[in-house]
């Protein structure tokens, strides 16, 4: 059996997903995850050995679009959702610069 | 020590479609922030990317230019970051199965020839753009236009192939130019159409390979010549030294002159890429590769060797008027009219290039017409016009469009042909120069051209250079 997910793991995950855990929360979703891991991990009894991977749920390919303009929203709209924005443009905490 | 110094090249290129890889937003450069997107680009739940049949095409017709293998399969995949240039905090991007790989493109090096491996060819979405607040009140924040987000990317990687900057920059000429010439991008590196990384490792003869570093934050291809130099620099210095080189990723700082580190600002990288769900995978049929590949237009090089060999031309004729396609189309046309090669590619090496760019104007929207242009070489040549009136004619064409014969009419520029007048102005200049007559008797040549040069002056640059020359020297022979 795969070993369990640990915490390390779990605060790495969170810190690239850039989400600020609790220390109970941490433990809670430990817990949680690694017990999705192992139901997951059922699958591995069944053999795969001649099943070519799945791609794709749907038995489709090449599904393409024209090179053709389509309305953008407006300005308005586009911006309506935006906790915070000024001079037209979504505003973020500074990054880096 | 010598290092052998391997770089490896990453180059963005915005593909020149008309809207978006995934939606129908317009990818025009330049409007107003946040008007150029839609619930697909902005990645709100619930939407679905499907993808644009052009972009999949400029990429597959890139990569056959530079001799790529097209995968038969290939799909997308999601690189997951966190960073407000992206809505959807991940980019679609492809990873395993780039659309092409193992290609090359040959370049010219001190007249040698050497081949850049290409590792592979594949199509991305872009990402917005971020502008870091500056008003005191701003000074916290940053803020997004997300107008460029979605337009479709290719990038193109090479293998640690280049050897130095200056091969570096010539790698990146020629492949603008191919991309110019397939007409998959503008490739302005002002609009941001073209950007490029690079990969920097340096080696001791018969080791193997160094620590890279990777490096970012170069605007043009004289910043990519001097940021590689200064990597360099900087790298077999500390080598020296007996120090060690960090893997890690630089900044290019075109004020200092050097590279920076961005230590301290950026995370370890873990993009835990997984396959695209909303996205189907491709299956690139060798018909359509094969229609593809006919399509392909004469490419730079090729047009290149057969300019020298079909026109005769100078290689480095041949280099200048190929260096764009629809210079190189317009001579053609030009020597169709006029069938001196080396004389069309002189006028347009000089003259006309020196128009368009003094008018800031390409050559699609030149007034005068190959045919025009033939003419004017003719009249030149029947003597009608000297070079240096034509010139003046020529700028006068490139103006209004009209033809040099009605310029020449309405300006009363012929060229003054009528001999008696000549030698009668002749007779006058070598009375007034007797010094230069003089010079001219001890041996010294060049008074001579001096002479046809005062007898032009009085002919405001009218007079017929041959037919000078010529009475000129009768005249001389009789005198001394
Ligand atoms: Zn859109």
């Amino acid at each position: 059996m795969k070993k369990e997910i640990d915490l390390t793991q779990v605060r790495y995950i969170a810190h690239l997903s850039r989400l600020e855990l609790s220390p109970e929360e941490e433990e809670k979703f430990t817990e949680q995850l690694a017990k999705i891991l192992s139901y997951v991990n059922k699958l591995r009894e069944v053999n795969t050995e001649n099943v070519p991977p799945t791609f794709h749920v749907l038995p489709l390919k090449n599904i393409f679009r024209d090179d053709k303009l389509n309305l953008s929203l407006s300005q308005e709209e586009a911006l309506s959702n935006a906790p915070k924005h000024k001079y037209k443009q979504f505003q973020v905490p500074r990054i880096i610069g | 020590m010598n290092y052998q110094v391997n770089i490896g090249l990453e180059v963005h290129v915005e593909l020149s479609t008309k809207t978006k890889l995934f939606c129908g937003c317009s990818t025009q450069f330049g409007a107003p922030p946040n008007t150029q997107i839609c619930p697909v680009c902005l990645g709100l739940p619930g939407v679905l990317p499907v993808i644009n049949k052009k972009a999949v095409k400029f990429t597959i017709i890139t990569a056959l230019a530079l001799n790529c293998q097209i995968s038969k399969f290939c799909r997308f995949s999601r690189k997951n970051y966190y960073y407000p240039d992206l809505p959807k905090n991940y980019q679609i991007s492809q990873y395993e199965e780039p659309l092409a790989k193992n290609g090359y493109l040959e370049i010219i090096l001190n007249k040698r020839k050497k081949r850049i491996g290409i590792e592979r060819v594949h199509l991305e979405e872009d990402a917005g753009k971020l502008v870091h607040g500056t008003n005191p009140e701003d000074i916290k924040f940053s803020f997004v236009d997300y107008n460029r987000c979605g337009i479709p990317l290719m990038e193109i990687v090479s293998c640690p192939d280049i050897s130095s900057p200056e091969e570096a920059y010539i790698y990146l000429i020629e492949l603008r130019k191919i991309l110019r010439y397939l007409k998959v991008s503008d490739c302005n590196m002002e609009e941001g159409s073209l950007r490029c990384d690079a990969n920097i490792s340096l080696t001791l003869p018969g080791e193997k390979m160094g620590t890279k570093t990777e490096l970012k934050n170069m605007n043009s291809f004289k910043e990519i010549k001097d940021g590689l130099s200064a990597e360099i620099e900087r790298q077999s210095h500390l080598l020296n030294k007996g120090e060690k080189i960090i893997q890690e990723t630089r900044l290019w700082d075109p004020k200092k002159k050097k590279t920076i580190s961005m230590r301290g600002k950026e995370e370890a990288q873990d993009y835990r890429y997984f396959p695209e769900p909303d996205l189907l995978p491709l299956e690139i049929s060798k018909e359509w590769e094969n229609n593809l590949r006919l399509s392909l237009p004469e490419l730079p090089q090729q047009k290149y060797r057969r300019f020298i060999q079909e026109y005769g031309l100078p290689e480095y004729d041949a280099g200048v008027i190929t260096n764009s396609q629809e210079i190189a189309d317009y001579f053609e046309k030009c020597v169709k009219y006029y069938h001196h090669p080396k004389i069309v590619s002189n006028w347009i090496m000089g003259e006309i290039l020196r128009l368009l760019k003094e008018e800031n104007i390409s050559i699609e929207k030149i007034k005068v017409s190959p045919e025009k242009m033939g003419e004017l070489l003719k009249e030149i040549e029947k003597g009608v016009i000297s070079r240096n009136l034509a010139k003046d004619i020529l700028s006068k064409m490139f103006k209004t469009g009209k033809s040099a014969s009605q310029i020449i009419k309405e300006d009363g520029s012929q060229q003054l042909s009528d001999e008696k007048k000549l030698k009668k102005l002749v007779d006058e200049v070598i009375k007034e120069n007797p010094e230069a007559i003089e010079s001219i008797r001890k041996g010294k040549k060049k008074a001579v051209g001096f002479l046809i040069g005062e007898v032009m002056k009085k002919t405001k640059g009218k007079a017929n250079p041959r037919l000078v020359n010529n009475l000129l020297k009768e005249e001389l022979e009789e005198n001394l």
